[in-house]
């Protein structure tokens, strides 16, 4: 695999680059986001665990907009997120994001997948824009598909190619919202790795998972959530051997002792 | 027993039956397309205008919209749509009629195929940075045609025999030469059968062919 910057080197490498001050949702009735404030700094890995319906999704798609708060703010270097529009779409450009089901664009070819946002949004020159691809195919190790359709790979690969297709885009900071929770257990593995390799490259990631072992590798940061509040905040060695709060022992009692 | 067909022209009227069908064609997917646009966007205002328009237009029979062009926008509103001769003028306005109302269909098969497209594939363009119309032009149109092609097609049939109707302003198609020979001939039955013939000759390949076409443009999952 070669070696492909990803992250921008000439920013600044300290500072806060993502910042949620007291962010409330609601779905109707239900408040499945309550005043959550959460800072992620340049560089820095952040996991977010805890139970199923307790937000962590939806805390993570806010972060490009892809839901709306009700209440609060959400700054990404430095910037308010802009409402709608161009600005908007601007914004979402420097925020990758991967998603639980890949979402890969079906009627075009993996290489496609990866050149239209360089192409349409960066206005890179399209051979220029390939050989990015190809460069980022590689380093996620799915080059030799590059002309086959996203419904002719498993989903191990899909989901290397949907990364890929981010870092096209050169964000400042990576979204993984459950990214291995459509795999197969066997497909798991060969995505945790790119994605570790990520984390070691210095890339800014915010992860929403349910993978424990990604969590205390790579991870600097363990977020716990549960009902929509941020329970706990501890480094994965803390959060694991020494959870705080009961929700976290209780979550991790389940999980943990299989 | 075919040879009084030799008094008329029945493949000059049925090449303006394809004609108006072509012309009707294509500017119903334009027009259908940009309603389609207009109902799944985030304007209120134009998402309004193409409920209305669609809703108003497809309720109302193809006569009176033909007839309409003729009565209202031409003999009274004096809109001729720059031709002078009463036959380049009758065959736009009947085009025009098409247009107007195939497109209601043509947006409404369009949008059961958008409606095919999963919400996911909209929300990794959006997550790229594109713009709605990039959006929509570049991801969810191209995958919403290719499954509405099936659709389509039944609305192009459906098209190629409402050319008919444009006999009822004097277009000088394949049903008013029917008219035309019924009453010249004692050939009721001869007649029916040759323009139903010369309409399925039409119709059934198109349907072929396009049912071919939705198959190797489908999007795998």
């Amino acid at each position: 695999m070669t070696e492909v910057s990803v992250a921008k080197e000439d920013e600044a490498a300290t500072g806060d680059l993502v910042v949620l001050k007291s962010v409330n949702k609601h779905f109707g009735a239900l408040h499945v986001l309550q005043d959550i404030d959460l800072t992620i700094a340049r560089g820095e890995v952040v996991v977010v665990i805890g139970p199923s319906g307790s937000g962590k999704s939806t805390l993570c798609r806010t972060i490009n907009r892809l839901e709306t708060i009700d209440s609060g703010s959400i700054t990404i270097d430095g910037k308010p997120l802009p409402a709608e529009g161009k600005a908007l779409a601007k914004l979402r450009a420097d925020v990758g994001m991967v998603f639980q089901s890949f979402n890969l664009f079906a009627h075009k070819t993996v290489l496609e997948n990866v050149t239209l946002g360089q192409v349409k949004v960066r206005k890179k020159d399209k051979k220029e824009a390939e050989e990015r691809a190809r460069a980022l195919l590689d380093r996620v190790g799915v080059a030799a598909q590059a002309d086959k359709y996203p419904a002719q790979l498993s989903g191990g690969q899909q989901q290397r190619v949907a990364i890929a297709r981010a870092l096209a885009m050169e964000p400042k900071v990576m979204l993984f919202d459950e990214p291995t929770s459509a795999l197969d257990p066997e497909m798991i593995n060969e995505v945790l790795e790119v994605m570790q390799q990520l984390a070691r490259d210095g890339m800014t990631m915010i992860v929403v998972t349910h993978e424990m072992g990604f969590a205390r590798s790579a991870a600097n940061r363990v977020v716990f959530m549960a009902d929509g509040r941020i329970v706990e905040q501890a480094t994965p060695d803390q959060f694991f051997s020494n959870p705080r709060s009961d929700r976290a022992k209780d979550f991790l009692s389940k999980i943990l002792h299989h | 027993m075919f040879d009084f067909l030799e008094d008329y022209d029945l493949l000059g009227a049925f090449w303006t039956t394809v004609q108006l069908a072509v012309l009707s064609a294509v500017g119903s997917l334009i027009w259908g397309t940009l309603l389609a646009a207009m109902r799944v966007g985030p304007v209120p205002l134009m998402r309004g205008f193409g409920t209305a328009y669609v809703n108003i237009v497809r309720n109302i029979p193809l006569t009176v919209i033909i007839l309409f062009t003729s009565l209202g926008l031409n003999q009274t509103l004096g809109i001729s749509l720059g031709a002078d001769d009463f036959e380049t003028i009758n065959f736009r306005l009947a085009v025009l009629g098409l247009v107007a109302y195939t497109s209601a269909f043509v947006c409404e098969a369009l949008r059961s195929g958008i409606n095919t497209v999963p919400v996911g594939q909209a929300e990794a363009a959006r997550a790229l940075g594109l713009s709605f119309n990039q959006v929509l032009g570049l991801v969810v149109l191209p995958q919403a045609f290719r499954s509405s092609v099936g659709p389509l097609a039944n609305v192009l049939i459906a098209l190629i025999k409402n050319t008919t109707v444009a006999a009822a302003i004097g277009v000088a198609e394949a049903a008013l030469l029917m008219k035309e020979m019924i009453e010249n001939e004692a050939q009721l039955l001869l007649i029916s059968g040759i323009i139903a013939f010369g309409f399925v000759v039409l119709t059934l390949p198109t349907g072929l062919f396009l049912g071919w076409v939705g198959k190797k443009v489908a999007v795998k999952r």
